[in-house]
């Protein structure tokens, strides 16, 4: 047996690809919950009815999924160009703190028009600079950023955490590592009264939306697409390697800093060090399942979501760890490498 | 009448409608020389695949001293001493050469090393052939030709007794090939048997005792090498009679692409020591040398690649500084990069997209920034249908396109901008005879039309048959220019091991 490179791709492989990876995940994540005792059938019905059985439950799958987009749109369209950021988690951290900094410091008595804009812009930014030095790096030095994002990752944490603990400190927070809030009046407005679901989602189903255009109908999307796939073959094009790749290192830090900005205007409203349950590392997994399509990251992002906010119900109704969750999303981007290879490659005998 | 060792026996391989393979029977005898002849494309890597387990074939037989080769399995191949050189190989640089010869020999349960035995068995191979390498030098470190003695000694050191070598010339020099062809000989002497994969019939001509012609996935002929000559061997090849195209006199018109003096530094090397020439419109200007001479420098240097260190370069009788890639696209130059898969296109990419990408940000592709995707869809199709490229349309991947197809799509995204200036680097190379014919026909089109050429080669068949002028480069330094007319490809020789820097000095 052996493989062979499948030169035309059919449009249905394309679709069924994450489908069929999806399904698979679910029926190995099934053995799980068998083995634990539990009825396999109703424990997906409940994660369902968890994640939108209610209102509630429902707009909380969306607030879930809205920083997950955010992250997955990072990773995409840093994977897109052959930048490797696995630097999500920093990026979102920075992107938190940076507007909770400039938030109650700088704009606490400005008008919500001005400050969330300045805000977000803030976050942005802040992303944006911790992916630059990786990129930096690997230009002048040729140090592979795979390394290097993942461990500013751990850099931004504690940088986090000594700010929280130190001059970003609330002093009401009866001595708990917790930032300072933002003003009221700079908090993304509630998509839904009664609800989490903040302006939040807008935000990131259009950027998803406006990333999808810039790649397919841009002179950028068309350079960055050439530097990711054949370094020398851009050159010999033209196209400047550098700066096309700090442009692509900006958007992609810039959206997993806009994910950390979003999640405290839109959601907490400060920030602890427990602010992501790993927001950045989950966005790699939607961008992979995603197939690195901006629209697709959207319906990723939605699965993930799904599984963690329904597997809490499936938890109380079943009495089995919520830790399914991760194994399916975890078991989820296994199979969709594995389904991403049968799709590309095919079976000889 | 020898011994025969390999007998293929009626092997079919399709792939999808594809027939591959067609009923191919041939046989190797003892100590024989077996060329595989054949354009791109017409079956002869595939059959060796088969050979070597790679593929299992649908229909036939193969033989070895008698005896059945199971299908499929590379372990049974070896085991029964068939070695493969593969075209591009299949080492590690960051290993020795010792070490890499013993990678898939040791046991892995094995507390002992093996090396000092596979060292001595190295020696005496490397002695046996003539194959003299350093067993502890890294890999990495040594040349092309070298790395596939290297690759040659493995398949040996495996107890080849059946050695196959995939377009073995492909990546060396003209030299090297000569070595190579040497050893290949000596190794013949002493009764190993070989198979080489070729297009070039100079080389089949030159260490082949038989050729099997195949075209289309069959076999088309089979010859004595004594008992034939090139130009029936080329027409078994293509099917038809082709001829080169060749230049015919005419008036150059006025310089347009001037070096003064020009030097490259690259990392601290001076890969381009104060080169000076002068391109005319209407004149194709040969540059020939061994490849590592400074050609990458001097095409990088023309195609806005590279910056020059000192001296100046002239475009139309202005100094210009630098030339940038956008530079060079707009003041209209043609470039086409020494490697086509590597600068030339980007093979993940479209048809159209490598159509456009150097000139993308020209208004009639792009507006605003976005993409006038029509647009350029179109400019490709234009390119497919002029220059006759086949095997796929705009949106199809490049990578799906042969290299001569390929090289077509490159030529004609320059050529349909009517360049001022070309500067080809080694624009035939490793393209089957057709695809060579069409592409010089190309390039002495575009002399007609008045555009200057410079044509920067290894092939001398291609520089006499193209070339008004030809300077040789030799170690990064540029020698005087010579009418094509009044050197033979003995003089060239000379020109391009440098003689005329003793007669300068």
């Amino acid at each position: 047996m052996r493989f062979e490179r499948r030169e035309h791709r059919p449009l249905a492989l394309i679709v069924l690809t994450p489908l069929l990876a999806v399904a698979a995940a679910l029926a190995l994540s099934g053995l799980l919950i068998a083995a634990a005792g539990a009825p396999v059938l109703e424990a997906y019905w409940r994660i369902l009815v968890g994640a939108f059985g209610s209102r509630l439950s429902a707009t909380e799958t969306l607030t879930r999924a809205t920083p997950l987009m955010l992250t997955g749109l990072a990773a995409a369209v840093a994977f897109r160009a052959r930048v490797w950021n696995i630097g999500g988690e920093g990026q979102f951290y920075l992107g938190a703190i940076a507007v909770a900094a400039v938030g109650s410091q700088l704009l606490a008595g400005a008008p919500g028009y001005l400050s969330m804009p300045l805000l977000l812009l803030a976050g942005a930014v802040a992303g944006m600079i911790l992916l630059i030095i990786p990129l930096w790096l690997r230009l002048r030095f040729s140090v592979d950023e795979v390394v290097t994002s993942l461990l500013l990752n751990f850099v931004a944490v504690l940088v986090v955490s000594m700010l929280i603990d130190g001059p970003l400190k609330d002093p009401l927070a009866f001595g708990w590592p917790q930032s300072q809030s933002v003003p009221d009046a700079a908090m993304l407005p509630k998509l839904m009264a009664r609800s989490r679901l903040h302006w939040g989602f807008g935000i990131a189903l259009v950027l998803a939306f406006v990333v999808h255009f810039v790649q397919s109908r841009t002179v950028f999307g068309l350079k960055s697409r050439a530097a990711g796939l054949s370094p020398e073959g851009a050159v010999f094009a033209g196209v400047p390697l550098a700066r096309t790749l700090l442009f692509v290192a900006c958007l992609s830090g810039g959206l997993a800093g806009l994910a950390g900005a979003v999640e405290v205007m839109g959601v907490k409203g400060y920030v602890t060090t427990d602010l992501s349950p790993g927001f950045g590392y989950s966005g790699i997994v939607v961008a992979m399942l995603a197939g690195l399509h901006p629209l697709g990251v959207v319906l990723a992002a939605l699965f993930t979501a799904t599984m963690f906010v329904g597997a809490d119900g499936m938890s109380r109704a079943l009495k089995i760890p919520t830790y399914i969750a991760d194994v399916t999303v975890a078991l989820s981007l296994i199979t969709m490498l594995v389904a991403v290879f049968f799709a590309q490659y095919r079976i000889r005998r | 009448m020898t011994e025969t060792v390999l007998e293929i026996d009626r092997v079919s391989k399709s792939f999808g409608d594809n027939k591959a393979n067609d009923a191919i029977s041939m046989t190797l005898g003892r100590g024989e020389i077996v060329a595989l002849l054949g354009e791109n494309g017409a079956g002869k890597t595939t059959l060796m695949s088969i050979l070597f387990g790679h593929y299992v074939p649908d229909e036939g037989r193969i033989r070895i001293a008698g005896a059945d080769l199971p299908p499929g399995k590379p372990r049974a191949a070896i085991h029964a001493g068939i070695g493969m050189v593969h075209q591009h190989f299949s080492l590690a640089p960051n290993l020795t050469v010792l070490e890499n010869v013993m990678t898939g020999t040791e046991t892995l349960w094995s507390w002992r090393s093996e090396a000092g035995r596979a060292r001595a068995k190295l020696k005496s191979l490397a002695e046996r052939f003539g194959l003299a390498v350093d067993p502890d030098a890294r890999l990495g470190d040594l040349s092309v030709g070298e790395q596939q003695r290297v690759e040659i000694l493995k398949a040996l050191y495996n107890d080849a007794r059946i050695l196959i070598l995939d377009e073995p010339t492909a990546v060396l020099t003209n030299l090297e090939a000569e070595t190579l062809f040497a050893t290949l000989k000596q190794m013949a002497r002493q009764g190993l048997s070989l198979i080489f994969i070729s297009h070039k019939l100079d080389e089949v001509m030159a260490a082949a005792d038989r050729v099997v012609v195949l075209r289309g996935g069959k076999v088309v002929a089979e010859r004595r090498a004594a008992a034939t000559s090139k130009a029936e061997l080329a027409e078994l090849m293509v099917g038809h009679r082709v001829a080169r195209p060749v230049r015919e006199a005419h008036a150059r018109g006025e310089a347009v692409l001037e070096a003064a003096a020009v030097s490259v530094r690259i990392d601290g090397v001076d890969r381009l020591k104060e080169v000076s020439f002068r391109l005319h419109a209407g004149e194709v200007l040969g540059i020939i040398g061994v490849s590592g001479n400074g050609q990458a420098a001097l095409a990088g240097l023309l195609s806005g690649t590279l910056a020059r260190s000192a001296g100046d370069i002239l475009l139309y009788g202005a100094a210009i500084g630098d030339l940038s890639v956008a530079g060079t696209v707009a003041a209209g130059i043609g470039r086409i990069p020494e490697d086509r898969t590597r600068e030339g296109a980007i093979g993940e990419m479209a048809v159209w997209e490598n159509a456009v990408l150097e000139r993308i940000d020209e208004p009639r592709f792009s507006r605003h920034g976005l993409v006038d995707r029509k647009a350029a869809v179109a400019f490709a199709d234009a390119i497919v249908r002029d220059f006759d490229v086949r095997g796929g349309g705009p949106l199809t991947r490049t990578r799906l396109l042969s290299g001569g197809n390929m090289q077509k799509l490159i030529l004609g995204r320059n050529l349909a901008e009517r360049p001022r200036i070309l500067i080809a680097a080694q624009p035939a190379r490793g393209l089957d005879e057709g695809a060579v014919a069409a592409v010089h026909a190309r390039i002495l089109d575009a002399r007609k039309a008045g555009t200057a050429v410079l044509l920067i080669s290894e092939d001398l068949d291609e520089v006499i048959g193209l070339a008004d002028r030809i300077q040789a480069i030799v170690g990064g330094r540029l020698s005087p220019p010579v009418s094509a007319d009044e050197v033979d490809a003995r003089a060239l020789g000379l020109m391009m091991a440098g003689a005329w820097q003793k007669e300068a000095a």
